[in-house]
């Protein structure tokens, strides 16, 4: 579809430590439609951060080693072009909000400059008017213009990830990545964030990967969904093919470790046992230790993606049928 | 910030105090009689209790310890047994060799360790690192004289390029200057290398590199700005290490500074000069650290936002809320 803003296909990562390699992200395909919000939901460690990251390519030089894959933004490969060129679109036309909104910003130098710096990278501005245009955005995003010259130390975490936001979406980018923008923050000041966030969404026409834990949030803010398990996407789809037509028994397991799903709070309380470890990964379909449905082959061989619908795209055998 | 500054000048007063009666107490048990060691071997008994008696050494030691204080309090800092001269004039005149050499080595160490530092911090896992790291832990490693003595016989013995000792020229000045600041270099090195990998790995480094900022702003701005604020804190320690370097340095490059006129006095017990030789280089390390805290402060908000007076804080908010009722007007009238 011509309409794709973000196409990944194939991608794999893993990261080389002292004692073994992880292998963090596992041939994944992706795609982001111009103005839509994807949701990227998974447990802890399925990977997320890393697919965000590798789109930046901010991934830790001296560990992370993308083996394959590809990163189509604007029909160029975000893999393959040069670091220069990378570095306009860094911030500009892509940008990403960090996990932690307590350690995402320098503490030595003060919000207005980190706002602004982004500003003078990707505009031609002279001090003054970058100035100008971060104030704007700090009342944006709800911070009196005042506090510009504050230090993040000075700031609640709320108001320190509104900072991130804003510096986020101070170049009005195309896309932008969130990492699980409000998981540090508590329950009311994560919906006003999330709001602001659809609001600006909606008024700059961005496109987003929302990165939660949430199903509730992704019901409320997404378009379509991937759900991450292992460094794979089991299953991904439009929030209605998944929420209503729910295939992956992954995805199932998380629906059902929801409480109520009137509840706007949720958050995903894991399916019995553990995510394997990355580093030691099934033979057969990530998921087999854990899935109540598990068969002999799902131990042996990987399931293939299986397209059920158009554009809802399972990873398991039970779905495939035969056999 | 000026009271935080006249605070802690207060504080230093007991301090001082404090380490006066210490070097007092020491000096009270090393052995040694500065009067047998004025008048030499030979002397007699009686002239040696003669001189003890001149000199005020027979008297109880909590007599002779609040006479000095006495003294002191009249900026009176009394007379070199050995000379006979006025210790506070000598000392005027041998501080300034100090300072320089100190200051000048001070100086060639940040200069030079801070820069490799974040040399060896960016090729980390390359021979480069590895062998700054090696050279720095050898610099490290060995002491000062040590330097001192290979220098000498590289340059002044063998090669002929510098003066042995003395400094005639400002040639003199290199080899101290150099021997002294070596050992420094590399600890400030080593610390900035540490810092700068720690730094390296924040989230806000990451967040910078997501906005497109270029690498050596980078390792500049965003990093280094981060990883020196606990370098300055070491530098100032060191500045009180090399006091005790400069002592060395001077006697074996024969500078007449405080270190060389202190080694003197040590060796031939000349207490009003080990005294006041004490008091003045505590006195300058104190002020070395109390300057290091305000460039700390300056560095780092967080620090900085703590020595804000209340009533400064008082001021701001109001200028604040002046502020916001001034922006709600505003908005009001649109
Ligand atoms: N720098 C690194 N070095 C080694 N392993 C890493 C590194 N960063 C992440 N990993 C590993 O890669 C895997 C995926 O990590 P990632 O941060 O992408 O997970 P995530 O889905 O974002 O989790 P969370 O929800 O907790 O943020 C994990 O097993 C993690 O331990
Ligand atoms: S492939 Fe098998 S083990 Fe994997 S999710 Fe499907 S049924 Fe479960
Ligand atoms: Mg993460």
């Amino acid at each position: 579809m011509s309409e794709e803003l973000l196409e990944i296909k194939d991608l794999r990562i893993e990261y080389h430590t002292d004692e073994s390699v992880i292998h963090a992200v596992n041939g994944i395909d992706l795609s982001v439609k111009k103005g839509q919000t994807l949701g990227l939901v998974g447990e802890t460690g399925a990977g997320k951060t890393t697919i965000a990251k590798s789109i930046l390519r901010i991934l830790p030089g001296l560990q992370a080693k993308i083996l394959s894959g590809e990163i189509r933004f604007e029909g160029k490969d975000l893999l393959s072009v040069s670091e220069r060129e990378m570095r306009k679109i860094r911030g500009n036309k892509i940008a990403m909000i960090f996990q932690d909104p307590m350690t995402a910003l320098n503490p030595i130098e003060t919000i207005g400059f980190q706002i602004s710096e982004t500003l003078k990278i990707h505009n031609k501005l002279t001090k003054k008017e970058a100035r100008k245009k971060a104030c704007e955005m700090l009342e944006l995003v709800g911070i009196p213009s005042y506090r510009y010259d504050e230090y993040p130390h000075q700031f609640s975490g709320g108001m320190k990830q509104r900072v991130v936001i804003a510096i986020g979406l101070a170049c009005n980018p195309e896309l932008l990545l969130a990492d699980e923008p409000t998981t540090a923050l508590d329950v009311t000041i994560q919906a006003q964030v999330l709001e602001m966030m659809a609001e600006l969404k909606e008024k700059l026409d961005t496109s987003v990967i929302l990165i939660t834990h949430d199903l509730g949030v992704v019901a409320n803010f997404c378009d379509s969904v991937a759900v991450a398990y292992a460094g794979e996407i089991v299953e991904r789809g439009t929030v209605e093919q998944i929420f209503d037509h729910v295939a992956h028994p992954y995805t199932e397991g998380l629906f059902a470790s929801l409480p109520r799903l009137d509840r706007r709070e949720r958050r995903l309380k894991p399916i019995k046992g553990l995510m394997p470890d990355p580093a030691a990964l099934p033979e057969g379909c990530s998921f087999c230790d854990r899935c109540p449905y598990a068969e002999e082959r799902c131990f042996k061989t990987k399931p293939a993606d299986v397209e059920l619908e158009p554009g809802h795209i399972v990873k398991c055998f039970r779905v495939a049928g035969g056999e | 910030m000026l009271k935080f500054i006249g605070k802690r000048l207060l504080m230093l007063i007991p301090v001082l105090i404090g380490i006066t009666l210490v070097v007092q107490l020491l000096l009270e048990v090393t052995p040694g009689d500065p009067a047998k060691l004025m008048l030499g071997m030979n002397a007699t008994p009686e002239r040696v209790a003669a001189l003890r008696e001149e000199l005020g050494l027979n008297d109880p030691f909590l007599v002779r310890y609040g006479r000095y204080i006495w003294n002191l309090c009249h900026g009176d800092l009394g007379n070199s047994f050995m000379t006979g001269r006025p210790v506070f004039s000598e000392m005027i005149q041998r501080f300034p060799y100090t300072l320089v050499l100190v200051c000048i080595s001070l100086f060639l160490s940040v200069v030079f360790g801070i820069p490799l530092g974040v040399f060896a911090s960016t090729h980390q896992h390359t021979w480069k690192d590895n062998l700054a790291m090696f050279a720095a832990l050898f610099c490290v490693s060995m002491p000062a004289f040590w330097f001192a003595l290979m220098l000498i016989q590289r340059f002044a013995v063998k090669w002929r390029l510098l003066p042995l000792s003395g400094i005639a020229s400002w040639k003199g000045w290199v080899l101290p200057c150099v021997a002294l600041a070596l050992g420094f270099t590399a600890t400030i090195t080593r610390q900035t290398r540490s810092n700068m990998l720690e730094v390296i790995r924040q989230d806000y480094i990451t967040t910078a590199r997501a906005k497109g900022v270029s690498e050596v702003t980078i390792k500049y701005r965003h990093a280094l700005k981060n990883a020196v604020t606990p370098v300055i804190m070491v530098v100032g320690g060191m500045f009180g290490m090399m006091l005790g370097g400069a002592l060395i340095s001077e006697t074996i490059f024969s500078i007449p500074g405080l270190g060389q006129y202190t080694m003197q006095a040590l060796n031939s017990r000349d207490y009003p000069v080990i005294q006041s030789s004490v008091l003045v280089l505590s006195l300058l390390f104190a002020i070395v650290i109390l300057l290091v805290d305000i460039i700390f402060a300056l560095i780092d908000p967080r620090i900085r936002s703590q020595y804000i007076s209340k009533r400064q804080k008082e001021a701001r908010t109001d200028q604040k809320k002046e502020d916001q009722e001034k922006g709600a007007a505003h908005s009001e009238g649109r």
